[in-house]
């Protein structure tokens, strides 16, 4: 009687998935973790659930993209991969793409015209290979941005700052009350904090000859000094106690008044939103830390890796035409306090801070490439290696800095 | 009639032969088969993905030239040295000093034991908690009054290894001591009172007979305790994350990083055959003293 209705139990079940063939659940993976990052990630799953049939299954991997990076990556080599996954826009996929293992999206793209509306262009480009495209951008995030809190400078008796100098002349009364003047954490954090720094302070000229050209003079040059000069203030700002902290605590203790500010791309905003607060009372932001009104175009895309099953590829289709939908764009881009990658789109309906970054990025003068986009992730990893050490060891010289900073550049390709 | 008494030596105890082979295979093609793989494309330019194009030295060159690299190798070099050294002294008095027929004994060797059921990765984060200023060690002190106490031992570089090596010991020590409880507890009783009829005092009698007799036990223990000092990794992500800066960077992080999240397979598989290199160094000769045929008949006397 038992086994008859287990069988029983398991035709129908069988019968049950044979019915629904032209449904697929699509397991979408990602790290997007934190409060505001997670309530952008279920915007985007409740659109793709509302198209009816196929259904996103949620592969949030905890951590940040070098915990999940690899998740992601040894899953697509592995042979055993996911519908569609999250990665930033730039190199990351780069030898995942030219090992054939994603899927392509050229026939999609060329059919909705993306060329026509994605913008800056630059963020297709990053997407292409030999003229064949091979994922989606869904966002612009940037680094540039410093998140101030006014109420903390107040409480000093500080005048709030308009820019980086005015910060660091703000420091000292900061200190004495017992607030850390910059709030900061992990190696990723401080890394970033030098290419705010490389971008902002430096120009965008000096960052192009750089980055882009990779040319050595330059960065040997005394502009490049005085970038290191002030990369050495900013490790004079910090609390010992940023060994090990995340970016979201960072960004909390901006928001409590504990640190009176963070450099920190936009992805921060989405927690000041979670917490309720008002951009430009609450809190504040400097685009460019004040000085050069520049932002980079990184941000997130979405990769399809290559499946066997005609449906799967077929629902991999239909959320990458989802993805960059003006819809989407708008309710998922508001969710995630970042910028949206159309520019045909209405966002009024967004802050005080995201309408000066809309702003700048309306000059394509003031776009600037990314790291990602211009380092190889091993090139990136020894910057990054530097950047920490000199952060952390006062004893090393900007001399000594700038030297190995001149290596790195002329090994990177 | 010769074939029949003493049958082909291959075909000789065949089951065990056939029991074997899954673990003969195993080692040849895991272990053996993938060494030999890392050490052939640690020669090579391989990116995320292997390819043999060869660039002979290139990746050791760059590997000796990066700082961090150096780094790792200096805290491998503390770590296992002062962990070894440590846990041995310690576990070993600690065992001694249970094996004195104490009341409660159990209990205490739970205790000692217990923070060896913890993964690396909980030891890691309990201890940072422990130790960061902010809200561990200074901030109760300070609390008590002590306003000017300063406790930075993971917030400044150089002594975050130690701070690697205190929780290490805090949780290995514990399985030391149980290994050399059990070793003390095979000791036969005749000899402690041999020994007492000659007027040896305890402390001789552990150092000139008992630990000698203990040999297997701690050549057992160096083993285990080498090995996870080799392979140190989930702790020092847990606890700094190799930070601050590089201070407190270990050569296995080094490999992982670079194999998985930095995309440049040559150069984390150059790390891990220099790793590989240094602890053969140390193995070989060690092994070959310890397994020499001559010795082990006539070890016993000795």
């Amino acid at each position: 009687m038992r086994y008859r209705s287990i069988l029983a139990a398991l035709a129908t079940s069988t019968f049950f998935f044979a019915g629904h063939a032209g449904a697929t659940d699509l397991e979408v993976t990602h790290w997007w973790t934190s409060g505001g990052e997670a309530a952008a990630a279920k915007v985007l799953a409740e659109s793709y659930d509302k198209l009816g049939g196929d259904k996103w299954v949620d592969g949030a991997i905890a951590g940040s993209g070098t915990t999940a990076r690899p998740i992601i990556v040894s899953r697509i080599l592995g042979g055993n991969p996911m519908g569609a996954t999250q990665l930033n826009t730039g190199r990351d996929a780069e030898d995942l793409v030219k090992a054939g293992l994603m899927t392509d999206l050229t026939e999609l793209a060329t059919k909705e015209g993306w060329a026509s509306f994605i913008r800056p262009s630059k963020l297709l480009d990053a997407c292409t290979l030999e003229g064949k495209i091979y994922c989606v951008p869904v966002n612009i995030h940037s680094w540039q941005w410093m998140w101030i809190n006014p109420n903390a400078f107040k409480e000093a008796g500080a005048s709030v700052p308009a820019n980086w100098n005015e910060f660091v002349a703000a420091a000292p009364k900061l200190k004495e009350k017992g607030i850390i003047p910059l709030a900061t954490g992990d190696a990723w954090q401080v890394d970033g904090i030098f290419r705010v720094i490389f971008a902002t302070l430096g120009g965008k000229d000096l960052y192009l000859k750089v980055m882009d050209k990779k040319d050595k003079d330059a960065a040997a040059g005394p502009e490049m000094t005085a970038v290191w000069q002030a990369f050495a203030n900013a490790r004079e700002l910090a609390d010992p106690g940023y060994v090990g902290r995340q970016w979201n605590e960072a960004t909390s203790l901006v928001l409590t008044g504990k640190a009176g500010g963070q450099i920190m791309g936009d992805w921060a905003q989405g927690e000041f939103g979670v917490a309720g607060k008002v951009a430009g009372t609450d809190y504040d932001c400097l685009p460019g830390l004040g000085v050069h009104p520049v932002l980079d175009t990184g941000g997130d895309a979405f990769y399809f890796p290559k499946n066997k099953d005609p449906e799967v590829t077929r629902a991999q289709l239909k959320l990458a035409s989802m993805l960059v939908s003006k819809e989407t764009q708008v309710a998922f881009n508001l969710a995630k306090g970042s910028l949206p990658i159309r520019g045909d789109i209405d966002m009024e309906s967004a802050n005080a801070c995201m309408q000066k970054g809309i702003k700048i990025l309306a000059d394509g003068n003031n776009v600037l490439p990314s790291v990602e986009q211009a380092f190889s992730s091993d090139a990136q990893g020894q910057l990054e290696d530097l950047n920490t050490e000199f952060f952390a060891n006062k004893n090393m010289t900007v001399e000594d800095a700038q030297a190995r900073f001149v290596e790195i550049i002329s090994e990177a390709q | 009639m010769a074939v029949s008494r003493r049958p082909f030596a291959p075909l000789r105890n065949l089951n065990a032969k056939v029991a074997a082979i899954p673990m003969i295979v195993t080692v040849l093609v895991v272990f053996i088969g993938c060494t030999v793989w890392t050490v052939v494309y640690s020669f090579t330019s391989s990116r995320s993905l292997p390819t043999l194009d060869f660039v002979g030295m290139d990746q050791y060159v760059r590997l000796f030239r990066t700082s961090r690299w150096i780094v790792s190798l200096q805290n491998l070099a503390i770590f296992g040295v002062l962990s070894l050294s440590i846990s041995l002294v310690l576990g070993f008095v600690l065992a001694a000093l249970m094996d004195q027929k104490i009341r409660f004994e159990n209990t205490f060797r739970t205790i000692f034991l217990y923070p060896h059921a913890l993964s690396f990765i909980v030891t890691g984060l309990v201890w940072q908690w422990i130790l960061t200023p902010a809200y561990g060690v200074q901030k109760v002190v300070r609390d008590l009054g002590f306003e000017t106490f300063n406790f930075p031992i993971l917030t400044d570089g150089r002594f975050t290894i130690y701070a690697i090596v205190i929780a290490g010991l805090w949780q290995g020590t514990g399985l030391v001591m149980a290994l050399m409880l059990a070793g003390l507890r095979g000791i036969d009783d005749e000899i402690w009172k041999a020994a007492r009829v000659d007027g040896i005092p305890a402390w001789r009698t552990y150092l000139f007979i008992v630990i000698p007799m203990m040999r297997p036990v701690f050549i057992t223990t160096l083993v285990i305790i080498s090995a996870a000092i080799v392979k140190v990794y989930d702790l020092v992500v847990a606890l700094s994350n190799g930070g601050p800066g590089i201070s407190s960077e270990v050569p296995a992080k080094y490999v992982y990083d670079f194999m998985f999240s930095r995309g440049n397979l040559g150069q984390g598989l150059a790390a891990s055959t220099i790793m590989l290199t240094t602890v053969l160094i140390i193995l070989v000769p060690w092994a070959a003293l310890e397994f020499r045929p001559e010795k082990r008949r006539g070890g016993g006397s000795k």
